[in-house]
Protein backbone atom coordinates (compact mmCIF):
# COMPACT_ATOMS: atom_id res chain seq x y z
CA UNK A 1 0.00 0.00 0.00
CA UNK A 2 1.55 3.50 -1.18
CA UNK A 3 -0.26 7.01 -0.32
CA UNK A 4 0.68 10.08 -2.45
CA UNK A 5 -0.23 13.50 -1.02
CA UNK A 6 -0.27 16.74 -2.29
CA UNK A 7 -0.84 19.64 0.28
CA UNK A 8 -0.72 23.31 -1.01
CA UNK A 9 -2.14 26.55 0.00
CA UNK A 10 -0.75 29.93 0.65
CA UNK A 11 2.53 30.46 2.65
CA UNK A 12 1.03 31.46 6.40
CA UNK A 13 -1.15 28.45 6.36
CA UNK A 14 0.45 25.53 8.06
CA UNK A 15 0.74 23.30 4.68
CA UNK A 16 4.37 22.14 5.57
CA UNK A 17 3.32 21.85 9.03
CA UNK A 18 0.41 19.36 7.71
CA UNK A 19 2.98 17.30 5.38
CA UNK A 20 5.25 16.61 8.46
CA UNK A 21 2.69 15.47 10.83
CA UNK A 22 1.14 13.41 8.61
CA UNK A 23 4.85 11.90 7.67
CA UNK A 24 5.98 12.04 11.53
CA UNK A 25 3.09 9.62 12.10
CA UNK A 26 3.76 7.65 9.43
CA UNK A 27 6.97 6.85 10.66
CA UNK A 28 5.84 6.15 14.08
CA UNK A 29 3.97 3.47 12.79
CA UNK A 30 7.07 2.19 11.39
CA UNK A 31 5.98 2.83 7.64
CA UNK A 32 7.90 4.25 5.11
CA UNK A 33 7.63 8.04 4.29
CA UNK A 34 8.89 11.36 3.07
CA UNK A 35 8.22 14.95 2.95
CA UNK A 36 9.72 17.00 -0.13
CA UNK A 37 9.01 20.85 -0.09
CA UNK A 38 8.17 23.16 -2.99
CA UNK A 39 10.77 25.73 -2.16
CA UNK A 40 12.33 28.93 -3.63
CA UNK A 41 11.91 32.56 -3.86
CA UNK A 42 8.04 32.12 -1.63
CA UNK A 43 6.85 34.41 1.02
CA UNK A 44 3.89 34.37 3.24
CA UNK A 45 1.21 35.16 0.97
CA UNK A 46 2.99 33.03 -2.06
CA UNK A 47 2.14 29.50 -2.93
CA UNK A 48 3.40 26.30 -0.79
CA UNK A 49 2.70 22.84 -1.33
CA UNK A 50 4.33 19.50 -0.08
CA UNK A 51 4.28 16.24 -1.40
CA UNK A 52 4.60 13.39 1.05
CA UNK A 53 4.11 9.67 0.77
CA UNK A 54 3.50 7.22 3.21
CA UNK A 55 4.23 3.97 2.14
CA UNK A 56 4.22 0.10 3.37
CA UNK A 57 7.40 -0.60 0.80
CA UNK A 58 10.70 1.27 -0.08
CA UNK A 59 9.57 4.82 -1.66
CA UNK A 60 11.00 5.39 -5.03
CA UNK A 61 10.53 9.19 -5.84
CA UNK A 62 9.86 10.95 -3.25
CA UNK A 63 8.28 13.61 -6.24
CA UNK A 64 4.30 13.12 -6.34
CA UNK A 65 3.30 13.25 -10.11
CA UNK A 66 -0.19 11.53 -9.61
CA UNK A 67 -1.55 11.95 -6.29
CA UNK A 68 -4.16 9.81 -4.32
CA UNK A 69 -4.92 12.75 -2.50
CA UNK A 70 -4.69 16.42 -3.46
CA UNK A 71 -5.40 19.13 0.05
CA UNK A 72 -6.51 22.29 -1.96
CA UNK A 73 -6.14 25.25 1.01
CA UNK A 74 -7.09 27.70 -1.43
CA UNK A 75 -8.27 28.17 -4.99
CA UNK A 76 -4.87 28.63 -6.80
CA UNK A 77 -3.75 25.33 -5.27
CA UNK A 78 -7.20 23.53 -6.22
CA UNK A 79 -6.72 24.89 -9.96
CA UNK A 80 -2.88 24.04 -9.70
CA UNK A 81 -3.35 20.52 -8.66
CA UNK A 82 -6.91 18.85 -9.55
CA UNK A 83 -5.22 18.19 -13.02
CA UNK A 84 -3.09 15.95 -11.52
CA UNK A 85 -4.93 14.08 -9.19
CA UNK A 86 -5.07 10.05 -10.18
CA UNK A 87 -8.39 9.20 -11.53
CA UNK A 88 -10.70 8.54 -8.66
CA UNK A 89 -8.14 10.43 -6.34
CA UNK A 90 -9.74 12.27 -3.61
CA UNK A 91 -9.84 15.91 -3.82
CA UNK A 92 -10.04 17.88 0.07
CA UNK A 93 -10.97 21.63 -0.73
CA UNK A 94 -11.73 24.02 1.94
CA UNK A 95 -14.81 25.58 1.74
CA UNK A 96 -14.04 28.10 3.71
CA UNK A 97 -11.67 30.00 1.47
CA UNK A 98 -12.79 28.05 -2.15
CA UNK A 99 -16.40 29.12 -3.54
CA UNK A 100 -15.59 27.33 -6.57
CA UNK A 101 -16.31 23.55 -8.47
CA UNK A 102 -13.58 21.45 -9.83
CA UNK A 103 -13.55 21.06 -13.31
CA UNK A 104 -13.21 17.05 -13.11
CA UNK A 105 -15.98 14.55 -12.66
CA UNK A 106 -13.74 11.35 -12.09
CA UNK A 107 -12.43 12.38 -8.68
CA UNK A 108 -14.01 12.27 -5.24
CA UNK A 109 -14.67 15.77 -3.98
CA UNK A 110 -14.85 16.36 0.08
CA UNK A 111 -15.43 20.40 1.12
CA UNK A 112 -14.40 21.33 4.90
CA UNK A 113 -15.18 24.97 5.70
CA UNK A 114 -11.39 24.12 7.22
CA UNK A 115 -11.35 28.10 8.63
CA UNK A 116 -14.75 28.31 10.16
CA UNK A 117 -14.84 24.90 12.16
CA UNK A 118 -11.35 25.70 13.14
CA UNK A 119 -12.27 29.60 14.97
CA UNK A 120 -15.09 27.06 16.53
CA UNK A 121 -12.36 25.22 18.46
CA UNK A 122 -10.39 28.52 18.87
CA UNK A 123 -8.80 29.82 16.51
CA UNK A 124 -9.23 29.92 12.89
CA UNK A 125 -5.08 29.80 12.56
CA UNK A 126 -5.87 25.70 13.04
CA UNK A 127 -7.50 25.35 9.72
CA UNK A 128 -4.45 23.17 8.53
CA UNK A 129 -5.09 21.10 11.78
CA UNK A 130 -8.95 20.60 10.71
CA UNK A 131 -8.10 19.56 6.80
CA UNK A 132 -5.41 17.15 8.26
CA UNK A 133 -8.05 15.53 10.49
CA UNK A 134 -10.06 15.04 7.18
CA UNK A 135 -6.83 13.37 5.60
CA UNK A 136 -6.43 11.03 8.05
CA UNK A 137 -10.03 10.34 8.16
CA UNK A 138 -10.13 9.51 4.36
CA UNK A 139 -6.88 8.15 3.82
CA UNK A 140 -7.44 5.55 6.35
CA UNK A 141 -3.39 4.50 6.69
CA UNK A 142 -2.21 6.29 9.62
CA UNK A 143 -4.00 6.38 13.39
CA UNK A 144 -5.04 9.25 15.35
CA UNK A 145 -3.00 8.69 18.13
CA UNK A 146 -0.31 8.94 15.51
CA UNK A 147 -0.96 12.13 14.21
CA UNK A 148 -1.40 13.77 17.94
CA UNK A 149 2.26 11.77 19.24
CA UNK A 150 3.66 13.50 15.72
CA UNK A 151 1.91 16.71 16.26
CA UNK A 152 3.85 16.91 19.78
CA UNK A 153 6.79 15.98 17.96
CA UNK A 154 6.76 18.47 15.36
CA UNK A 155 5.93 21.61 17.74
CA UNK A 156 8.28 23.90 19.03
CA UNK A 157 8.20 23.79 22.87
CA UNK A 158 7.08 27.32 22.92
CA UNK A 159 3.52 25.97 21.28
CA UNK A 160 2.68 23.20 23.44
CA UNK A 161 0.15 25.16 25.30
CA UNK A 162 -1.69 25.05 22.00
CA UNK A 163 -1.54 21.13 21.65
CA UNK A 164 -5.06 20.66 23.05
CA UNK A 165 -6.54 23.23 20.77
CA UNK A 166 -5.12 21.43 18.24
CA UNK A 167 -6.21 18.11 18.67
CA UNK A 168 -9.52 19.12 18.88
CA UNK A 169 -9.07 20.97 15.22
CA UNK A 170 -8.08 17.43 14.50
CA UNK A 171 -11.38 15.59 15.49
CA UNK A 172 -12.95 18.08 13.89
CA UNK A 173 -11.53 17.61 10.62
CA UNK A 174 -12.01 14.25 11.00
CA UNK A 175 -15.83 14.55 12.13
CA UNK A 176 -16.41 16.84 9.23
CA UNK A 177 -14.99 14.69 6.69
CA UNK A 178 -17.34 11.35 8.05
CA UNK A 179 -20.08 13.39 7.72
CA UNK B 1 13.15 1.87 15.20
CA UNK B 2 12.51 3.98 17.63
CA UNK B 3 15.82 6.01 17.30
CA UNK B 4 14.71 7.58 13.87
CA UNK B 5 13.75 10.92 13.76
CA UNK B 6 11.95 12.83 10.66
CA UNK B 7 14.99 15.30 9.60
CA UNK B 8 15.81 17.31 6.21
CA UNK B 9 18.62 16.11 4.25
CA UNK B 10 20.61 19.19 4.80
CA UNK B 11 20.15 19.15 8.72
CA UNK B 12 20.67 15.25 8.81
CA UNK B 13 24.35 16.12 7.20
CA UNK B 14 25.03 18.66 9.71
CA UNK B 15 24.23 16.03 12.52
CA UNK B 16 26.19 13.27 10.69
CA UNK B 17 29.00 15.56 10.44
CA UNK B 18 28.83 16.62 14.50
CA UNK B 19 28.46 12.80 15.19
CA UNK B 20 31.82 12.05 12.82
CA UNK B 21 33.93 14.50 15.40
CA UNK B 22 33.17 17.45 13.30
CA UNK B 23 33.85 20.87 15.10
CA UNK B 24 34.56 23.41 12.64
CA UNK B 25 32.35 24.63 9.54
CA UNK B 26 32.79 27.82 7.04
CA UNK B 27 30.31 28.28 4.73
CA UNK B 28 28.30 31.15 3.14
CA UNK B 29 24.52 31.29 2.46
CA UNK B 30 23.37 30.05 -1.18
CA UNK B 31 19.89 27.96 -1.67
CA UNK B 32 19.41 25.20 -1.59
CA UNK B 33 21.84 24.07 1.34
CA UNK B 34 20.70 26.71 3.86
CA UNK B 35 19.36 24.80 6.16
CA UNK B 36 22.57 23.01 6.47
CA UNK B 37 24.85 26.07 7.99
CA UNK B 38 22.11 27.15 9.43
CA UNK B 39 22.32 24.56 11.80
CA UNK B 40 25.57 24.18 12.13
CA UNK B 41 25.23 27.71 13.47
CA UNK B 42 23.00 26.48 16.03
CA UNK B 43 24.34 23.03 17.29
CA UNK B 44 28.56 23.45 17.21
CA UNK B 45 28.43 26.34 19.75
CA UNK B 46 26.79 23.78 22.25
CA UNK B 47 29.37 21.30 21.01
CA UNK B 48 32.52 23.53 21.82
CA UNK B 49 33.13 23.79 17.74
CA UNK B 50 33.33 26.88 15.72
CA UNK B 51 31.03 28.02 12.99
CA UNK B 52 31.83 31.31 10.94
CA UNK B 53 29.76 32.92 7.94
CA UNK B 54 32.71 34.14 5.87
CA UNK B 55 32.98 36.79 3.75
CA UNK B 56 32.59 34.73 0.50
CA UNK B 57 32.86 31.33 -0.88
CA UNK B 58 36.45 31.37 -1.07
CA UNK B 59 36.89 33.02 2.20
CA UNK B 60 35.33 29.64 3.74
CA UNK B 61 37.12 27.12 1.94
CA UNK B 62 40.24 28.33 2.74
CA UNK B 63 38.95 28.79 6.58
CA UNK B 64 38.59 24.94 6.06
CA UNK B 65 41.92 24.64 4.52
CA UNK B 66 43.45 25.86 7.77
CA UNK B 67 41.44 23.89 10.37
CA UNK B 68 42.62 21.19 7.82
CA UNK B 69 46.23 21.97 8.39
CA UNK B 70 45.82 21.92 11.91
CA UNK B 71 44.57 18.46 11.92
CA UNK B 72 40.81 19.36 13.24
CA UNK B 73 37.86 17.53 10.86
CA UNK B 74 36.24 20.52 9.02
CA UNK B 75 33.43 21.06 6.72
CA UNK B 76 32.11 23.14 4.07
CA UNK B 77 28.58 23.28 2.24
CA UNK B 78 27.25 25.40 -0.84
CA UNK B 79 25.31 24.87 -3.68
CA UNK B 80 26.39 24.78 -7.42
CA UNK B 81 28.02 28.46 -8.31
CA UNK B 82 29.13 28.54 -4.54
CA UNK B 83 31.18 25.25 -5.27
CA UNK B 84 32.65 26.48 -8.32
CA UNK B 85 34.11 29.42 -6.47
CA UNK B 86 35.84 27.00 -3.62
CA UNK B 87 37.26 25.13 -6.66
CA UNK B 88 40.92 26.85 -6.18
CA UNK B 89 40.87 26.41 -2.64
CA UNK B 90 39.80 22.24 -2.84
CA UNK B 91 42.53 22.26 -5.52
CA UNK B 92 45.20 23.83 -3.47
CA UNK B 93 43.77 21.26 -0.23
CA UNK B 94 44.25 18.21 -2.75
CA UNK B 95 47.96 19.94 -3.44
CA UNK B 96 48.18 20.36 0.07
CA UNK B 97 47.30 16.68 0.96
CA UNK B 98 44.63 18.32 3.74
CA UNK B 99 41.57 16.00 4.76
CA UNK B 100 38.12 17.76 4.56
CA UNK B 101 33.84 17.15 3.26
CA UNK B 102 32.92 19.63 0.94
CA UNK B 103 28.81 18.99 0.65
CA UNK B 104 27.35 20.09 -2.78
CA UNK B 105 23.71 20.41 -3.01
CA UNK B 106 23.58 20.83 -6.57
CA UNK B 107 21.09 23.26 -8.38
CA UNK B 108 20.60 24.19 -11.79
CA UNK B 109 23.18 25.46 -13.70
CA UNK B 110 25.10 27.02 -15.58
CA UNK B 111 25.75 30.45 -14.25
CA UNK B 112 23.97 31.57 -11.56
CA UNK B 113 21.08 29.00 -12.91
CA UNK B 114 18.21 28.48 -10.63
CA UNK B 115 17.87 26.89 -7.35
CA UNK B 116 15.99 23.62 -8.26
CA UNK B 117 17.65 19.71 -8.30
CA UNK B 118 20.06 18.64 -10.59
CA UNK B 119 23.15 16.58 -11.24
CA UNK B 120 24.91 19.24 -13.63
CA UNK B 121 28.39 19.36 -11.33
CA UNK B 122 28.99 15.76 -12.19
CA UNK B 123 31.82 16.45 -14.55
CA UNK B 124 33.60 19.34 -12.39
CA UNK B 125 32.58 16.82 -9.06
CA UNK B 126 34.31 14.08 -10.55
CA UNK B 127 37.05 15.28 -12.89
CA UNK B 128 38.99 17.43 -10.23
CA UNK B 129 36.84 20.75 -10.36
CA UNK B 130 40.02 23.12 -9.99
CA UNK B 131 43.12 23.30 -11.54
CA UNK B 132 45.78 20.53 -11.48
CA UNK B 133 45.92 16.80 -11.92
CA UNK B 134 44.11 15.91 -8.79
CA UNK B 135 40.69 13.92 -8.16
CA UNK B 136 38.49 14.54 -4.91
CA UNK B 137 36.75 11.33 -3.37
CA UNK B 138 32.85 11.99 -4.41
CA UNK B 139 29.59 10.24 -2.61
CA UNK B 140 25.99 10.51 -3.96
CA UNK B 141 23.71 9.65 -1.58
CA UNK B 142 19.82 8.84 -3.15
CA UNK B 143 18.30 9.64 0.69
CA UNK B 144 18.51 11.38 3.38
CA UNK B 145 19.92 8.28 5.41
CA UNK B 146 22.50 7.33 2.62
CA UNK B 147 23.29 11.32 3.30
CA UNK B 148 24.08 10.56 6.87
CA UNK B 149 26.07 7.16 6.32
CA UNK B 150 27.86 8.47 3.36
CA UNK B 151 28.82 11.77 5.34
CA UNK B 152 30.06 9.62 7.76
CA UNK B 153 32.46 7.68 6.17
CA UNK B 154 33.13 10.61 4.11
CA UNK B 155 35.17 11.68 6.86
CA UNK B 156 36.98 8.46 7.26
CA UNK B 157 37.96 8.48 3.67
CA UNK B 158 39.05 12.16 4.04
CA UNK B 159 41.68 11.27 6.61
CA UNK B 160 42.64 7.97 5.32
CA UNK B 161 43.28 9.29 2.03
CA UNK B 162 44.67 12.54 3.12
CA UNK B 163 42.06 14.34 0.17
CA UNK B 164 39.30 16.04 -0.27
CA UNK B 165 35.95 14.50 -0.37
CA UNK B 166 32.70 15.62 -2.09
CA UNK B 167 29.30 14.75 -1.27
CA UNK B 168 27.16 15.03 -4.18
CA UNK B 169 23.68 15.63 -3.33
CA UNK B 170 20.82 18.01 -4.86
CA UNK B 171 18.52 20.37 -4.17
CA UNK B 172 15.98 17.55 -3.21
CA UNK B 173 18.00 15.23 -0.94
CA UNK B 174 18.76 18.52 1.12
CA UNK B 175 15.37 20.04 1.16
CA UNK B 176 13.46 16.48 2.03
CA UNK B 177 12.47 15.01 4.88
CA UNK B 178 12.97 11.34 5.62
CA UNK B 179 13.43 9.32 8.98
CA UNK B 180 17.25 8.96 9.98
CA UNK B 181 19.14 7.03 12.28
CA UNK B 182 22.47 7.59 13.32
CA UNK B 183 24.57 4.76 13.70
CA UNK B 184 27.52 6.41 15.74
CA UNK B 185 28.67 9.01 17.51
CA UNK B 186 32.60 9.83 18.17
CA UNK B 187 33.71 13.13 19.68
CA UNK B 188 37.06 14.78 18.35
CA UNK B 189 39.02 13.43 21.46
CA UNK B 190 38.44 9.56 19.83
CA UNK B 191 40.28 10.30 16.62
CA UNK B 192 43.78 9.28 16.32
CA UNK B 193 46.81 11.92 16.29
CA UNK B 194 47.20 13.27 12.34
CA UNK B 195 51.25 13.62 13.06
CA UNK B 196 51.54 15.91 9.60
CA UNK B 197 49.49 18.48 11.51
CA UNK B 198 50.84 21.89 12.52
CA UNK B 199 50.06 22.03 15.73
CA UNK B 200 53.14 23.28 17.36
CA UNK B 201 56.79 21.32 16.34
CA UNK B 202 57.79 20.97 20.21
CA UNK B 203 60.55 18.36 20.06
CA UNK B 204 60.27 17.53 16.23
CA UNK B 205 60.83 18.81 13.21
CA UNK B 206 58.34 21.43 12.06
CA UNK B 207 55.26 20.55 9.92
CA UNK B 208 54.79 22.52 6.82
CA UNK B 209 51.86 22.10 4.59
CA UNK B 210 52.15 23.96 1.36
CA UNK B 211 51.15 23.43 -2.43
CA UNK B 212 53.78 25.10 -3.93
CA UNK B 213 56.53 23.09 -5.46
CA UNK B 214 58.86 25.21 -7.80
CA UNK B 215 61.36 22.24 -8.59
CA UNK B 216 59.62 20.03 -11.38
CA UNK B 217 61.20 16.69 -10.37
CA UNK B 218 59.82 17.75 -6.56
CA UNK B 219 56.62 18.20 -7.78
CA UNK B 220 55.97 15.15 -10.15
CA UNK B 221 57.04 12.76 -7.52
CA UNK B 222 53.74 14.42 -5.34
CA UNK B 223 51.68 13.84 -8.24
CA UNK B 224 53.16 10.41 -8.67
CA UNK B 225 52.17 10.06 -5.24
CA UNK B 226 48.87 11.20 -5.62
CA UNK B 227 47.96 8.91 -8.34
CA UNK B 228 48.95 5.89 -6.47
CA UNK B 229 46.19 7.26 -3.87
CA UNK B 230 43.50 7.56 -6.69
CA UNK B 231 44.60 3.78 -7.74
CA UNK B 232 44.22 3.10 -3.89
CA UNK B 233 40.98 4.56 -4.23
CA UNK B 234 39.87 2.53 -7.49
CA UNK B 235 40.86 -0.63 -5.82
CA UNK B 236 38.56 0.02 -1.97
CA UNK B 237 36.47 2.13 -2.06
CA UNK B 238 33.85 1.66 -5.32
CA UNK B 239 30.61 1.88 -3.96
CA UNK B 240 27.43 1.06 -5.79
CA UNK B 241 24.30 -0.63 -5.70
CA UNK B 242 22.84 -3.33 -8.27
CA UNK B 243 19.32 -4.07 -8.02
CA UNK B 244 17.69 -6.84 -10.34
CA UNK B 245 20.65 -6.78 -12.61
CA UNK B 246 21.26 -10.93 -12.52
CA UNK B 247 18.35 -11.63 -15.60
CA UNK B 248 18.34 -8.00 -16.39
CA UNK B 249 18.21 -7.57 -20.40
CA UNK B 250 18.18 -3.88 -20.32
CA UNK B 251 19.85 -2.05 -17.61
CA UNK B 252 19.64 1.51 -16.34
CA UNK B 253 22.55 3.80 -15.28
CA UNK B 254 21.58 6.23 -12.54
CA UNK B 255 22.90 8.07 -9.33
CA UNK B 256 20.88 10.29 -6.67
CA UNK B 257 17.41 11.44 -6.81
CA UNK B 258 17.20 10.00 -10.20
CA UNK B 259 18.31 6.88 -9.57
CA UNK B 260 15.60 6.67 -6.76
CA UNK B 261 13.04 7.94 -9.61
CA UNK B 262 14.58 5.55 -11.85
CA UNK B 263 13.67 2.57 -9.66
CA UNK B 264 9.93 3.25 -9.51
CA UNK B 265 10.02 2.58 -13.37
CA UNK B 266 11.88 -0.37 -12.90
CA UNK B 267 9.43 -1.73 -10.59
CA UNK B 268 6.99 -0.80 -13.07
CA UNK B 269 8.16 -2.87 -15.69
CA UNK B 270 9.03 -5.85 -13.83
CA UNK B 271 5.17 -5.67 -13.17
CA UNK B 272 4.81 -6.16 -16.52
CA UNK B 273 7.27 -9.08 -17.29
CA UNK B 274 10.02 -6.97 -18.80
CA UNK B 275 13.61 -7.62 -17.64
CA UNK B 276 15.03 -4.41 -16.40
CA UNK B 277 17.60 -3.74 -13.83
CA UNK B 278 19.38 -0.86 -12.27
CA UNK B 279 23.09 0.02 -11.42
CA UNK B 280 23.58 2.88 -8.66
CA UNK B 281 26.74 4.13 -8.47
CA UNK B 282 27.28 5.16 -4.84
CA UNK B 283 30.86 6.52 -5.48
CA UNK B 284 31.49 9.01 -8.97
CA UNK B 285 35.02 8.90 -8.19
CA UNK B 286 35.67 6.14 -8.13
CA UNK B 287 33.46 5.17 -10.64
CA UNK B 288 32.22 1.44 -10.80
CA UNK B 289 33.25 0.61 -13.99
CA UNK B 290 34.36 -3.24 -13.27
CA UNK B 291 30.34 -4.05 -12.45
CA UNK B 292 29.10 -1.93 -15.50
CA UNK B 293 31.42 -3.56 -17.86
CA UNK B 294 30.27 -6.75 -16.30
CA UNK B 295 26.72 -6.34 -16.69
CA UNK B 296 26.79 -4.91 -19.88
CA UNK B 297 28.14 -8.25 -21.21
CA UNK B 298 24.33 -9.44 -21.08
CA UNK B 299 22.64 -6.49 -21.64
CA UNK B 300 21.18 -5.68 -24.69
CA UNK B 301 21.34 -1.93 -23.74
CA UNK B 302 22.12 0.48 -20.99
CA UNK B 303 20.31 3.56 -20.34
CA UNK B 304 22.02 6.34 -18.71
CA UNK B 305 19.55 8.49 -16.95
CA UNK B 306 20.84 11.65 -15.28
CA UNK B 307 19.05 15.60 -14.47
CA UNK B 308 21.51 17.24 -17.06
CA UNK B 309 22.17 17.08 -20.62
CA UNK B 310 24.47 13.82 -20.68
CA UNK B 311 27.62 14.05 -17.90
CA UNK B 312 28.04 10.35 -15.97
CA UNK B 313 26.97 8.67 -19.38
CA UNK B 314 30.84 9.58 -20.48
CA UNK B 315 32.30 7.60 -18.06
CA UNK B 316 29.54 4.82 -18.54
CA UNK B 317 30.37 4.20 -22.46
CA UNK B 318 34.00 4.14 -21.26
CA UNK B 319 32.74 1.43 -18.82
CA UNK B 320 30.77 -0.75 -21.13
CA UNK B 321 33.27 0.11 -23.88
CA UNK B 322 31.18 -0.95 -26.82
CA UNK B 323 30.09 -4.32 -25.21
CA UNK B 324 26.13 -2.92 -25.80
CA UNK B 325 24.68 0.05 -27.00
CA UNK B 326 24.83 3.02 -24.28
CA UNK B 327 21.43 5.40 -24.56
CA UNK B 328 20.92 8.63 -22.73
CA UNK B 329 17.93 10.44 -21.31
CA UNK B 330 17.65 13.84 -18.90
CA UNK B 331 16.27 16.85 -18.05
CA UNK B 332 17.70 19.56 -16.93
CA UNK B 333 18.04 23.40 -15.49
CA UNK B 334 16.14 22.04 -12.30
CA UNK B 335 13.30 19.92 -13.58
CA UNK B 336 12.95 16.73 -11.88
CA UNK B 337 11.26 13.89 -14.60
CA UNK B 338 8.42 11.97 -12.94
CA UNK B 339 8.68 7.61 -12.59
CA UNK B 340 5.93 7.90 -15.29
CA UNK B 341 8.63 9.71 -17.65
CA UNK B 342 11.20 7.93 -16.95
CA UNK B 343 9.06 4.39 -17.52
CA UNK B 344 8.17 6.02 -21.18
CA UNK B 345 11.44 6.77 -21.73
CA UNK B 346 12.73 2.74 -20.96
CA UNK B 347 10.06 1.62 -23.00
CA UNK B 348 10.84 3.35 -26.03
CA UNK B 349 14.36 2.00 -25.80
CA UNK B 350 12.79 -1.28 -25.53
CA UNK B 351 10.38 -1.02 -28.29
CA UNK B 352 13.36 0.21 -30.72
CA UNK B 353 14.90 -3.17 -29.22
CA UNK B 354 12.40 -5.19 -30.42
CA UNK B 355 11.66 -4.15 -33.80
Amino acid sequence: MIKEIIIAGFGGQGVMLMGQILAGAGMLENKEVSWLPSYGPEMRGGTANCHVIVSSERISSPFVGEPDVVVAMNLPSMDKFTPQLKKGGLLIINSSLIDSEPQRQDIRVIKIPANELAAEVGSDRAANMVALGAVVEKLKFVEVDSIISSLKDNLPERHHRLIPLNEEAIKRGMDAARE
Amino acid sequence: MADKILMKGNEAIGEAAIKSGCRYFFGYPITPQNELPAYMARRLPNEDGVFCQAESEIGAINMVYGASASGARVMTSSSSPGISLKQEGISYMAGSELPGVIVNITRGGPGLGGIQPAQSDYFQAVKGGGHGDYRTLVLAPQSVQEAVDLTMEAFDLADKYRNPVLILGDGMIGQMMEPVEFKRDISPEDLPDKEWATVGNKGRKPNIINSLSLQAEKLEELNVRMQKKYQQMKEEEVRFETIKTEDAEYVIVAFGSMARIAMGAVEKAREEGIKVGLIRPISLFPFPDEVIGMVAEQARFMLTLEMNCGQMVEDVRLAVNGRCPVYFYGRSGGVVPTTGEIYEQLMEQVRGEKE
